[in-house]
């Protein structure tokens, strides 16, 4: 009998406001250790943390993005986690228990058999711990606390995924979110998105099995790896006639493997309970209403007007990856011709999408603007240009050289369409090949291809080759 | 000069009879002198204040003061000052230089005041005698066998002594208005929300207030006019209009209602306190005031709701107290753990280790239904009763404490006696109402008893109207005690 993996993702969010979650302290990657580490930060005797307002805000565009108003909870509570570790100052955790700012919602991903819903439990408000070095010294660690405060969203799906690559698909497409409302920059290399697993296994139709969480996966492929891994090590188990113990996991991407951190029992009691320095959280329709209007439109809407469009929905989904493409998606459209429109879809998706790629560029940045590509596909469609001239025109737009009239008219590729001129060409051609003529006739088939390239050299290569074909063919049939 | 009151305090200084420089040098010495018996001050810095005095005293010849500008203020030290060493009265702290200041101290900074020193009190604010700060007990000028209650016993005793004209302290659960009352001064807890808690270090951050004690209402209007105010850097600060806390202060008392609560008269009042409350409540009828029997059926409940949520917002509170970053730390240690045990260990003393404990337990999974949210709905109920008995009177008195001043170490050994001497001030803390207590009279061994005045939310004025309207009428305020051993 098969076995069925479950799998449910934590997310955190590194949200993207300039200042901390509770103090006034720069979020900026990369300062001198505690450099960035205010009086209440360092949590010295007195201090009091003061919601950040922008972060607040970040988490009612998530809230609409995924499920609209009626998941924002108008009050939310701030609690502390208590636990003690030196790159936790206060001794606790500033986050959201019992009463998370945004309530279910769901992220809408496609697998391979078709759409899915992954249905969310809650997204609340938290601040960062810093962080611990205990490398750079010996006997002792040293702590650096810019990191200490920073503003997360911590994003909890319900156990909807059923494979690895499905919780990946999740988690690009809530990546793709989060950067698409402008609320996190989405940077995993500096932890701004990273994703803790529940993975646990079961036979199809029976209850949950016994979950383990794998803590901290800060890149895609380090989340499919643990989650392969952690389902292959409890199916192991499970055959052997053991049992899951319920623990969490951590991942070493060196190895390739998971290994225990904590047991259950070992678990912290984190006593938490409303922070009495922070008045609940209220959240009023008319500010909700304001984010709503500042919000760009959503992934979703984008798709449907792709659609709409005329596009078919492998290709409209490759345009809303990130909000920059369906913005130059969208701005290449507007104003061509429909036909036009699925030729530049490819054309986006295509050489566009590839030179992106390799230059590490994203569509905002693009060397080659949407009207620049209009007018290549245009060129196209009213036989200025060949197919071959096309990918040339390309080419040097990317270099910089102009816009495709520029080019064309710089390097004369001007395609030549007129069939009198090329009658005349093809007139000289025949006459000075007879023999092939002849072959042709004869039946010799590559005789053709050999008339064609002479026709084509004569022209210089600016003949319209399927007009050079048809006069071809229709003066070798007379 | 000692006896003055402020107001001739700013009245001489203005009139240059004395230089606030000669006024603090004279407070400084007085405070030197009694010290080393009453152990009011953990911290005197005398440069720092003549500095400090200096500037107010150009300020003055600027044409430039405001009430307060060169006058002393004795701080407890729970309030971070700058520069100065503020250690709460633990041993956590006994190193510890504040980098930035109060909230409090930037007012009073602000107004020209001068820093006098930073009082004693219960370590971390916990305790009604004084008697647990790491720097030993202070002892109550009127009696130096006894207690000056506490928390903020240093500042109500220097207040006594004549050491300060004016100080700060903090009430958690009476930790103004009992030493006040134990010490024969006048204190005042203002409403939740009224005074900023930036820089005042927490013990429970949902009842936790500062607020000024002197020896008169007219003095602590005065300076509650400086320390009131809303802060953005605390959340919990409530933003309002500015107010003269004086304004009410000459109001004839005829028609005021004064609400009387039955449950704070039975068992557990001695009999020396009950006969000088009776003989206030006299006083308040032949000024006009009209006395209403209330009733405050849940205020037994105060003291162990207040002893669950106290100890556990205080358990997450002093978690910052780790060794780490600044503060004490323990010499030697195996490990990260044993760094922590060694360091809290060795940091706290017995009282907030007790309270710590509980508040740990309390907050624990399968506790924290039974216990804290139990207590959250106590304090929902006491609230209601106080918005209930304000529906027939306008201000509700009593008295602060069911004993005058004990012995030091009288109560030391049994934790449940001592925390009972906050019965009567507790449901202020926990409804979040102001509070406050002045002197009526005394009891037995000729040790003060305070009268304990709750008003509704912000009605500080009121409030101070009453207690003013009672000093016009007595001089228990403006007694002294005698024969202060040096």
């Amino acid at each position: 009998m098969k076995w069925e993996i479950v799998i449910g993702l934590e997310t955190h969010a590194q949200l993207s406001t300039a200042s901390k979650m509770f103090s006034g302290a720069s979020t900026a990657f990369g300062a001198a250790p505690n450099s960035q580490a205010s009086a209440v930060d360092i949590a010295l005797p007195g201090v009091l943390p003061v919601a950040n307002k922008g972060a607040v805000e970040r988490a009612i565009r998530f809230g609409l993005a995924v499920g609209g108003e009626k998941v924002i909870n108008r009050r939310s509570v701030f609690a502390r986690k208590n636990y003690f570790y030196p790159d936790l100052p206060k001794g606790y955790q500033i986050s959201q228990y019992e009463l998370p700012i945004v309530k279910g919602g769901e992220i809408r991903i496609l697998t391979k058999s078709g759409e899915k819903a992954i249905r969310l439990t809650r997204a609340h408000l938290e601040e960062d711990a810093g962080k611990s070095l205990h490398e750079a010294f010996r006997d002792s660690s040293g702590i650096d606390l810019n990191r200490a405060g920073v503003p997360l969203l911590e994003i909890v799906s319900e156990p909807d995924m059923r494979s690895a690559e499905e919780a990946v698909t999740y988690a690009k497409a809530l990546h793709a979110l989060v950067r698409w409302i402008g609320i996190c920059d989405g940077n995993m290399q500096e932890g701004s998105f990273r994703c803790d697993a529940n993975v646990s296994v079961r036979r199809p139709g029976a209850p949950l099995g016994t979950r383990c969480e794998i803590k901290n996966l800060n890149s895609f492929r380090f989340l499919e790896h643990a989650i392969e891994f952690e389902a292959k090590r409890q199916i192991e188990i499970l055959e052997d006639g053991g049992k899951i113990v319920q623990e969490t996991r951590l991942y070493d991407a060196d190895r390739d493997e998971t290994r225990s951190m904590r047991t259950k029992e070992e678990a912290h009691d984190y006593r938490y309970f409303p922070d009495p320095d922070l008045l609940p959280l209220e959240v009023s329709d008319a500010w909700i209403a304001q984010v709503r209007a500042s919000m760009p439109e959503l992934p979703q809407a984008r798709h449907g007007k792709f659609i709409a469009l005329g596009l078919l929905r492998d290709q409209a989904n490759q345009h809303i990856a990130s909000r920059e493409a369906a913005t130059f998606a969208l701005a290449t459209f507007t104003g061509a011709p429909a036909k036009e429109i699925p030729d530049l879809s490819n054309w986006i998706t295509g050489p566009l999408s590839a030179r992106l790629n390799e230059a590490n560029l994203d569509f905002a940045h693009s060397r080659i603007a949407p009207e620049q590509l209009r007018t290549l596909v245009a060129r196209i469609n009213d036989g200025t240009l060949s197919g071959k001239m096309a990918k040339e025109v390309f080419d040097a737009m990317w270099a910089g050289e102009g816009t495709a009239d520029e080019i064309i008219e710089k390097r004369g590729l001007k395609q030549l369409s007129d069939v009198s001129a090329i009658e005349k060409i093809v007139d000289e051609v025949l006459a000075k090949n007879a023999k092939q003529v002849e072959d042709y006739r004869a039946g010799k088939e590559k005789a053709f291809n050999s008339l064609v390239g002479q026709v084509m050299k004569a022209t210089q290569g600016k003949a319209n080759p399927a007009q050079v074909n048809e006069i071809l063919k229709r003066k070798l049939a007379g | 000069m000692l006896n003055a009151s402020l107001k001739e305090l700013a009245a001489a200084l203005a009139q240059k009879k004395i230089s606030s420089a000669e006024l603090t040098k004279l407070f400084l010495d007085r405070a030197s002198r009694l010290n080393s018996a009453l152990n009011a001050f953990i911290t005197v810095e005398s440069e720092k204040s003549l500095a400090q005095a200096r500037a107010a005293d150009e300020r003055i010849a600027k044409g430039d003061a405001m009430p307060l500008t060169g006058i002393p203020v004795a701080h407890k030290d729970i309030f971070v000052t700058k520069g100065w060493r503020t250690t709460c009265g633990s041993k956590m702290l006994s190193n510890f230089v504040s980098p930035y200041d109060a909230h409090v101290i930037e007012r009073f900074n602000a107004a020209g005041a001068v820093i006098l020193g930073k009082t004693n009190m219960d370590e971390f604010a916990m305790g009604s005698s004084s008697e647990t700060s790491f720097y030993g007990p202070v002892k109550n000028p009127w009696n130096q066998e006894r207690v000056p209650g506490g928390s903020s016993g240093g500042s109500t005793a220097a207040i006594a002594a004549r050491m300060a004209p004016a100080a700060t302290g903090t009430d958690t659960g009476g930790s103004i208005r009992q030493p006040a009352a134990l010490s024969g001064v006048s204190g005042l807890k203002p409403t939740y929300g009224l005074v900023s808690r930036y820089g005042m270090i927490a013990f429970a951050s949902s009842l936790d207030q500062g607020g000024p004690i002197a020896k008169s209402a007219e003095d602590l209007a005065l300076l509650l006019n400086v320390m009131a105010g809303f802060d953005r850097r605390d959340s919990t600060s409530v933003e309002r209009a500015a107010e003269d806390y004086r304004r009410e202060l000459d109001r004839p008392l005829a028609g005021l209602r004064v609400g009387v609560p039955k449950e704070h008269f039975g068992e557990g009042l001695a009999a020396d306190v009950g006969k000088a409350i009776e003989a206030a409540l006299a006083q308040l009828d032949k000024l006009g005031a009209k006395r209403v029997s209330i009733s405050l059926p849940n205020s037994g409940l105060s003291v162990p709701a207040y002893y669950v949520i106290a100890p556990a917002e205080a358990s997450s509170n002093l978690s910052r107290f780790d060794g780490v970053r600044y503060g004490h730390r323990a010499k030697n240690y195996r490990d990260l753990a044993d760094m922590y045990f060694r360091t809290r260990a060795e940091g706290f003393g017995a009282e907030v280790r007790r309270r710590i404990l509980i508040g740990t337990y309390v907050l624990s999974h399968g506790y924290y239904d039974a216990y804290y949210l139990k207590a959250q709905k106590i304090r929902r109920l006491i609230a209601d009763d106080f918005a209930a008995a304000f529906k027939q009177c306008d201000v509700i008195v009593g008295p602060t404490a069911p004993t005058v001043a004990f012995k030091i170490g009288a109560k030391a050994a049994d934790p449940v006696q001592m925390y009972l001497n906050d019965i009567y001030t507790i449901p202020a803390n926990l409804a979040g109402l102001p509070a406050m207590s002045i002197p009526c009279g005394f009891g037995k061994d000729d040790l003060p008893v305070g009268l304990h005045i709750v008003g509704n939310y912000f009605s500080e004025a009121k409030m101070l109207n009453l207690a003013h309207q009672y000093q016009k009428a007595t001089d228990w305020h403006q007694r002294e005690p005698a024969g202060i051993r040096p």
